[in-house]
This record gives structure tokens, sequence and C-alpha cells, in this order.
């Protein structure tokens, strides 16, 4: 295999095998990031504690106080680690923070029928699963909120309540990564050799 | 199979190792911009890992996102009011200090949006890989460059190795036809293509506009079609570079000089895309068929000629919800609909010649009582040029703010804010709930038409004025 063993500059990442939770859906298409995580929360240095400004704008009233009636409000949505959500998640800015949120809110994966290239690039180099999945399996995951499904990263497969499976693509190395807790940086170091070739051949 | 397209040239030889089923490509970036509120963390994890920045040449700094736009506070004679925005303003200072980074701070006469700055310096070239950590990287495509957004562990790996780990993209050719009619601007043409393809009809893919509508634009008009694609979900646009590329570069301080110009543009020539490449998809659209366009709902591809009236869509609660978000209702008329707010600004529409076309609508008019309407330069040298001309005066006379450059109410995260429920024809790139300020409605327009919306104080068909 041509990757890597952790090397000693990798950033410490937890193996993840499976994700196994019930569900929380917020229907809604093209969820884009100002919604998950609005501009104004941006002015931080650090990646920590965003969970609290999650989707701010549809958790909160103008007093900052929690709406009742919004999905992740609700008694039943404590606790779940998966987000079913409408066609097209996580368009707009390219915002590290989308995915920052939802893991420090406890969401550890996203499953939708489109999930868009930057906030999948992101959500995948922080350990939470960006899952692109068939009409069919979407459409039941929305109807059936608070359903208990597994996504299994080994096989590349999620198991729903009735047994079934549904397979899911994911990118290759980012999928080794994320099996095996290694951080990408540390294969990217690893190619400096390369690296400094091109950049004598390109100067 | 040697007809390559313009993208496949410049990512082939970029590839320091080319991808497999395995393993991405490692991708070698040429040029990395950098702003103050997607890299503190990256920085963090450098320092946490003891890792040097392998190039700080190849990196530009510039801060503009967090940054206020008054003049007071930029030129430090009352301190910067919010004091999460000074934090990261000095920890990005900090950052270039001690990493060797060139930076345009806040009191430089070249600081301006990131986006805005890079082509403006001559820093941003036909066939370079650009990268930065803002979705509209895009923008830098319109000179033949690869150019997409990244997230902050991204800017981390660039910043420890100038390279990236990258899947090849698709390829999307968007042939626009025809002219555009006069009247109608570049921001017309990019609102309509996306309202085609729809926010997602570019995802995994990168695009490259073509035809004879896109070679008589201007570069800044050129600028403004590849900024917003990826609000069709694109991570990149880009546009074949010719002599109006050229003419643009030639002379910019950091373009290529004397014997290397000439050496340049003659590797930029070879630049286009083969006769008979193939794309993965090719849409079509004719520009001569075109008016100014206007959003109405709360993403890009929510969006319609100005004379057009807001569709009906009884079985789509999603609809229903942005126009309820929107104080819209189905069948309603846009022209007409009364604005609060008018916004000129942007890395999408801050440039000379937006601003230009502006102060020629609202020339001798007067905002119209009870409006507010705020104009933002992209750049300050585009601040000084606009001013040399007089068009500041312009704007002041009729009653408009002028302002230091900064994203100001493209992002609301800097002061620059419109109220709940007041509606804003801005010439910005995303009309997101919330994203001009909490429950603020975006209309998202072309400099001409928020012009003319500011002087009548209602959604205006700018040819009127024009």
């Amino acid at each position: 295999m041509p990757y890597p063993q952790n090397t000693s500059q990798s950033y410490e990442m937890q193996p993840i095998k499976s994700v196994k939770s019930r569900t929380v859906v917020l229907p809604s298409t093209d969820i884009d990031t100002d919604q998950i995580i609005p501009a104004r929360f941006l002015r931080t240095t650090t990646k920590e504690g965003l969970g609290k400004q999650l989707f701010s704008d549809w958790r909160y009233d103008a007093n900052g106080t929690p709406k009742t009636d919004f999905v992740l409000n609700l008694p039943e949505s404590q606790g779940a680690a998966i987000l079913v959500a409408g066609n097209n998640f996580g368009c707009g800015s390219s915002r590290e923070h989308a995915p920052w949120a939802l893991m420090d809110f406890g969401i550890r994966a996203v499953i939708s029928t489109e999930i868009a290239d930057i906030f999948s690039s992101n959500a995948l180099k922080n350990g939470l699963l960006p899952l692109v999945i068939d009409k069919a399996t979407h459409a039941w995951l929305m109807e059936h909120p608070g359903a208990d499904v597994e996504i299994d990263l080994e096989t590349t497969t999620l198991k729903l309540p009735d047994g079934k499976s549904v397979k899911f693509p994911i990118e290759a190395f980012a999928r080794y990564c994320l099996l095996n807790g290694i951080d990408e940086l540390g294969y990217l170091l690893n190619q400096d050799d390369a690296i400094s070739r091109h950049e004598r051949a390109y100067p | 199979m040697s007809q390559k397209t313009l993208f496949e040239k410049v990512w082939e030889r970029h590839e320091v190792v080319p991808e497999t089923a395995d393993t991405p490509a490692v991708l070698y970036i040429d040029l990395h911009l950098i702003h103050e509120v997607t890299t503190p963390q990256a920085f963090t994890l450098l320092r946490e890992q003891n890792l040097k920045v392998r190039r700080p040449d190849r990196i530009l700094a510039t801060m503009d996102h967090s940054t206020p736009t008054t003049t007071e506070e930029i030129f430090g004679r009352i301190p910067i009011r919010m004091e999460s925005a000074a934090q990261q303003i000095h920890k990005l200072e900090d950052n270039c200090r001690e990493f060797g980074i060139e930076l345009l701070g806040m009191t430089h006469k070249d600081r301006g949006i990131v986006h805005i700055i890079g082509p403006e310096l001559g820093a941003t070239q036909p066939g370079k890989t650009i990268v930065c950590g803002d979705s509209h990287t895009a923008t830098h495509g319109a000179f033949g460059a690869l150019a997409f957004g990244i997230g902050t562990t991204e800017v981390g790996h660039v910043l420890a190795t100038q390279s990236l780990l990258q899947r090849r993209p698709k390829t999307l050719a968007i042939n626009v036809k025809g002219r555009l009619p006069a009247g109608v601007a570049a921001k017309d043409l990019i609102l309509a293509i996306i309202g085609k393809i729809g926010v997602g009809g570019g995802t995994g893919h990168v695009i490259e506009y073509r035809g004879e509508a896109i070679s008589a634009l201007s570069m800044d008009e050129r600028m403004t079609i590849c900024n917003m694609s990826i609000e069709a979900g694109a991570r990149a646009g880009m546009i074949a570079p010719d002599e109006t590329t050229f003419e643009y570069l030639n002379g910019r301080p950091k373009a290529p000089q004397g014997a290397a110009w000439d050496k340049a543009v003659a590797a930029w020539r070879e630049l286009k895309s083969d006769a008979g490449a193939r794309f993965d998809r090719e849409v079509d659209i004719d520009a001569s068929a075109l008016e100014p366009m206007i959003t109405y709902g709360t993403h890009p591809g929510m969006v319609l000629p100005i004379s057009g009236s807001v569709p009906t869509k009884p079985d789509d609660p999603a609809f229903a919800k942005a126009l309820n978000y929107m104080g819209m209702t189905p069948g309603e008329r846009l022209l007409d609909k009364p604005i609060n707010i008018v916004f000129i600004g942007s890395c999408t529409n801050a440039r000379l010649s937006d601003i230009q076309l502006a102060a020629r609508v609202i020339k001798g008019h007067k905002v119209a009582a009870g409006v507010r309407m705020l104009v933002v330069p992209g750049s300050q040298q585009i601040k000084h040029a606009a001013e040399a001309l007089g068009l500041d005066k312009i704007f002041l006379d009729a009653g408009a703010e002028w302002r230091e450059s900064g994203c100001s109410m493209c992002i609301g995260m800097n002061g620059d804010l419109a109220g709940k429920g007041e509606y804003v024809v801005s010439t910005s790139n995303r009309n997101f709930e919330g994203r001009q300020g909490q429950g603020a409605r975006t209309l998202l327009a072309s400099p001409a038409t928020a012009a003319a919306a500011a002087i009548r104080g209602r959604i205006t068909d700018p040819r009127q004025f024009l």
C-alpha cells in the first residue's frame, strides 16, 4: 500500500469504524453554511465551542431562547448523531466552522442526496461523515425521523432498521485515514521529495 | 486524446503525484491568498506540530472579512469597535510576522478584498493554481487560473507543504452565445446561468465559460462571472486568457516584467481548450435574450428577469419557506417593490468599472427618502482611483455613504448590517437567510440595478437611467 504509517508529526485522530445512532431530520433543501453557522460567529481564532451557535438563527428566537418547534430542540432529537437533510447540504461558503459546529454539537454524520464539495471535503478532515445516498432511501429516512441506523465505514454501507443495507460512495483515501485515525497532513509531508522535484522543474 | 481542456492543461502541469484509485493527486499550489478569518486555526496547527511555512514567498495576506469600513477605525483614530474582529486582525499580523509572510495590513495602500487585490497586483496570472480559505476564490479563474476555495485544515496543508490532496473534478462547459444587450451586465449573465443550471448544478465540476459573449467581456466582468461559480456549486470557474487578459496584467507590479513578460505571454497563449477537447457536460445559453436579473428568494438560483413575477409552486414547502422569509407572494411583480438599503460592494461587484457604472446611474439624482445606500470599494487602490475620478463626490452628493474597502455588508460580520425584514438590493453574491444581518432580505443584482433602486426606493429596471 502507498499509505504512510502514522508519523510522529501526524495530528492525533480517533479511528472511526462506524456511527450508530438515531437520526434527526432537517428536511430543508440547499441548507447553506450561513445557516449552519452564521458569519457573525466566525470572529473566533479557535475551533472550540461552536456547537452552541449551530443553526443559531433557526434554533433561537431574538432573545436567545431556544425555539421549541425547531427540530434540534425537540426532546427526541437530543443525542442523535446522524443528521438527515435535504438535497445540496452545505452549499455556500468554505467555512470549516460548519463541520466544527456540527461536530461540537454531537453530529457525526450528515446524510443527503447531494452534499456541496467544499463542505464535504472539510467534513472528512474532521471525522464528520458526509453520506450521499440514493433518493428512495433518502426519502424513507426523511419520512422516519428517529430511525435507528448504522453507518459502517469498513463496508461503506448504511444499515437501516429493517435490516436492509445500502452502499454509499466515499473517497478512498479519506476513508482509509478515518478508519486508521490518520491525518492527511502526515501523508502530504511525506511527499516532500516529489514536491521539491516539482519546485525545481517549475521554479 | 491529445486534445485537452483548459482545466486539464492547468491541472496536469501541477500534478506533483497523479491520482490513483487509492490516493488523490498531490496538486502543487502556486499562490496562496490568506485573510484573517479562516487562517488562525491553521497557524495554531503549524505551531502545535512544530512545522514551518514551506513557501512564504508564494503567500499573500490581507484583511477584509471582519475589518470595519469606517475611515476612523481603519486608520486607528478610534479603536476597532468589535473586540473579536480586532483580535483576528492582530492574530494575522502576528502570524505573518512570525512566518515571514507579506501582509497588506489595515493601513496599507494595497489592502482590499482578497479576490480583488490578487488580480489588481498582478499576482493572479493565467495557468496558476490559486487557493484561499474562501469560496469566492473562483474569481481568479477569470485569468485562466485554476482557483478554488478551501477549508482551514487545507489552509494548513498548503502552508506546510504548498500542496493539496485533490480528486480531479469533472468539467462543465458553459457556452454563451450572442452578445449581452445594452444595459445588461455580467452580473445579470451569471445570475441567469445559475438560474438555469441551479445552485447545485456545478457540484463536482470545474466550469469553463466560453463563447462570443464571454470573449467580449472586460476582465472586471469576467471576474464577476467566475466569482459566482460557487453559487452554482462549482468550486472553480475558468475563462481562457486572451489579449484582454494580457493587456490587463501588463505592467502590474507582481506580473512578469521585461523578457520574462514576453516568455510568460507566449506560454499563456497555449492556455485554451483545444478544438475538439471533450467536457463531461456542456450547457448553452443565449446572452442576447437576457434582461437585467434580480433574485427574489433565499439562494442565488431563485432569480428572475427584472420584469418577471414570483412563480407559483403550491406543493413545494422549501419554496414557501423561502417566500415567507422574503416577504414575497406567488405571482407578485418584482418591479416597483419598495426597498430599504442598497449595497454596492463585495468581491463580485466592487471593482472600478462597477463603481463607475453605479455612479453613472445615480449621477444627478438623490438616494430616495428613507433609503440607505452604502458604497464600499473592493480595494484601497480602487477607492483612490474612484476618488481621482470624482466618483465619491457623486455618491456623497446623492446621499450615499462612501467607505474604506472590505467585505462589508456582503457578509455582515464587520459591523455593516441590514436589519430584520429590510430589503437590500445588493451587488454581492449570496442572498441566504441572514447573510446581511439577522432577518435581512437580500435581492442580488448588478451595480446598475442597485443604483437605480436607490434612486426610486423601489426595484427598478436600470435601463431607464442608462
